[in-house]
């Protein structure tokens, strides 16, 4: 489903080229899910934004499905993002003055979906994370763990076949994280692939595979119940 | 999807109320400037082409004087010859194109009945004057026929004068004094209001030579020529010039066409209108100015809006109609605020003042909306490209 052949994102900073991502190449299979980890700077958020169709790699080439992302534009790489991604963030990135309801329903507006449908689907959405009763609160009126739940509603909205989140139980205690963990792998056990990038070891373990990424490169590959309790893979 | 796009727009500036009602504020006070200075500007045309027109387009004015010569006003000293009934006389024999040749004199004088005693102004003329000012009689008869050069004592009253001489009685057949002299009231007219900046209503008219004696005037005040069709007006003009230049060995009357004032006075209006609408444009400017400043403050409160459509696959293009339709709703709703204001604030000051003549006109209102809109598109579009351009990353790590 991914192919990364060889990316590379290189920025400038002062006249000197810093290398955010080195020549990485890695396959993830549909219906995988993989954790991505490693300390800040790594290249994580940067190699999440690639895959996502945020950023275009400043060489080599991303295939999506077999096609090759890298060099399409800026409303063709919408359009995947639209169709086939979904995002969680880790500070939620909901819009506050529209009801839980009208955020999970955004997505649909900008892919031009009727009114009615809209609503439709984002009430069974908001309905599959266990959020019926609060449809019509905004935001602020909801605790972090809805939140997040609202997010990932949003996030499936539009029946993406790939699901990027970022830090998703960055900003949650631990037992609403433990929540959108179990509901996360429940819809990677639906087929959905999931690419998580974490701190947290816990949730690492739970991915078929972690990558572990160190100054822009791919410094480790292992399986998630290789990693003990507790405590991340050695850099 | 657009309404989509003005549904989620409407969200964006409900939740700022107090910004959205000011450059909505903004937006209106230029439109409704724009709206009640075009009515003023083109009332005061309309008014006075009609008050033109309300006496007929065939008509022209001859004047004694000569207006590059004298450099005064035509009929006020430095005549250099006068304008007599012989001329009028002559005028009427050769002039064909002619329908009625009307002389006029006028002065002012005190008409008094009983007790009741009143300032008018005094037309001297001819049974002619009836057709020529396309007046009415109410009761009684206009001027009788007859020699032009002799003054018979009677007068007919303009329909205020009447009334106010003559409180609930018959004023014809009745004697009067206008100044020295003792006249039978013959006629009245009907009401027909103000012609020409004379308050028809308010008038005496007496015969030509009777008004000549009473003001002790060897020149008449001008001749009045109707032609029968407009287009007889210039070569009429000439006519008359070219008898009376024979009649006084030199040239020394003006002719002036109604056609040829109305232009004059409908131009130097419609600039002064033009002039009104480029002061209301001023206040727009503003309110556009405004208007990009609120929404240049929302791009930027909002980056991380931005960032997050971006991701969840709105293209740049989308973004920018986020926000060029946030644009152009500020403008267009305050378009709709300045129009209603204006044309309100327009028939507020005509209710209050009746005689100051205001009309907005259709293309002026149009146009206001049409304005408004432009405005929120032009000021709207450099905010609107700032957000469609902005990095979705950078947008999204923005908090």
């Amino acid at each position: 489903m991914i192919e990364l052949q060889h990316i590379s994102k290189v920025y400038e900073v002062g006249g000197q080229p810093i290398y955010a991502l080195r020549d990485t190449s890695e396959n993830i299979q549909s219906g995988e899910y993989v954790a991505i980890v490693g300390p800040s700077g790594s290249g994580k958020s940067t190699l999440l934004n690639i895959i996502g169709c945020l950023l275009r790699p400043s060489e080599g080439a991303y295939l999506f499905n077999g096609e090759d992302v890298s060099q399409f534009d800026d409303q063709a790489l919408s359009h995947i993002r639209q169709h086939q991604i979904g995002f969680i963030f880790q500070s939620f990135h909901l819009v506050p003055r529209l009801t839980a309801l009208g955020n999970v329903a955004l997505p649909m507006v900008f892919a031009g979906i009727s009114s009615s449908e809209r609503q439709f689907r984002a009430k069974e959405a908001l309905e599959s994370v266990g959020l019926s009763d609060r449809a019509h609160h905004r935001p602020n009126q909801l605790s972090v763990g809805q939140r997040q739940r609202v997010v990932i509603a949003r996030a499936i909205i539009m029946q993406p076949s790939l699901l990027l989140a970022d830090e998703p139980t960055g900003n949650l205690d631990t037992h609403s994280g433990q929540q959108i963990m179990e509901l996360l792998e429940s819809l990677n056990a639906n087929g959905l692939t999931m690419l998580v990038v974490t701190h947290d070891p816990n949730v690492a373990r739970q991915a078929n595979r972690v990558i572990v990424l160190a100054d822009g490169q791919i410094a480790k590959r292992v399986k998630g119940e290789e990693l003990s309790a507790g405590s991340m893979p050695l850099f | 999807m657009l309404i989509d796009l003005i549904s989620l727009a409407w969200t964006a500036l409900a939740g700022h109320r107090v910004r959205t009602a000011l450059s909505v504020l903004g937006v209106a006070v230029g439109i409704a400037a724009v709206v009640a200075l075009t009515a003023l500007g083109e009332g005061a045309r309309q008014y006075v082409i009609q008050e033109f027109t309300s006496i007929g387009s065939n008509l022209l004015s001859v004047l004694p004087g000569k207006t590059e010569t004298t450099g005064t006003m035509p009929g006020m000293g430095g005549v250099p010859n006068d304008l007599t009934l012989q001329d009028l006389l002559a005028l009427r024999r050769n002039i064909h194109a002619a329908q009625y040749i009307v002389p006029v004199s006028m002065g002012t004088e005190t008409i008094s009945h009983g007790e009741r005693r009143r300032q008018v102004a005094v037309i001297g003329s001819s049974p002619e004057f009836l057709q020529a000012r396309e007046l009415r009689i109410a009761q009684g008869q206009f001027l009788p026929p007859g020699d032009v050069e002799r003054g018979t004592a009677v007068v007919v009253l303009g329909h205020m004068t009447a009334r106010e001489l003559f409180p609930g009685q018959q004023p014809v057949g009745q004697v009067v004094r206008v100044g020295e002299w003792r006249m039978r009231v013959i006629g009245v007219l009907a009401e027909i209001g103000t012609q020409l900046g004379v308050k028809m209503d308010e008038v005496v008219i007496v015969p030509v030579a009777t008004g000549m004696k009473m003001f002790n005037r060897s020149s008449l005040f001008r001749i009045l020529v109707k032609v029968r069709s407009p287009k007889d007006l210039d070569g009429a003009c000439d006519q008359v010039i070219a008898i009376l230049t024979e009649r006084h060995d030199e040239e020394d009357v003006t002719c002036i066409t109604q056609k040829a004032v109305i232009s004059t006075f409908s131009s130097i209006l419609q600039t002064l209108t033009l002039v009104l609408v480029a002061i209301g444009a001023i206040s727009l400017t503003v309110a556009g100015i405004g208007v990009m400043n609120v929404m240049l403050v929302t791009v930027s409160e909002r980056t991380e809006e931005i960032g997050l459509l971006r991701a969840l696959g709105a293209t740049r293009g989308q973004i920018l109609w986020v926000f060029l339709i946030e644009a152009l709703m500020l403008a267009g709703l305050g378009g709709f605020v300045g129009l209603l204001v204006g044309l309100g604030g327009v028939h507020l000051l005509t209710w209050l003042y009746p005689a100051v003549p205001a009309d907005p006109p259709a293309w002026a209102m149009v146009g206001a909306l049409g304005l408004a809109m432009i405005l929120g598109g032009l000021f709207g579009v450099v905010p609107a490209r700032r957000a469609a351009n902005l990095d979705p990353i950078m947008a999204l790590q923005r908090r």
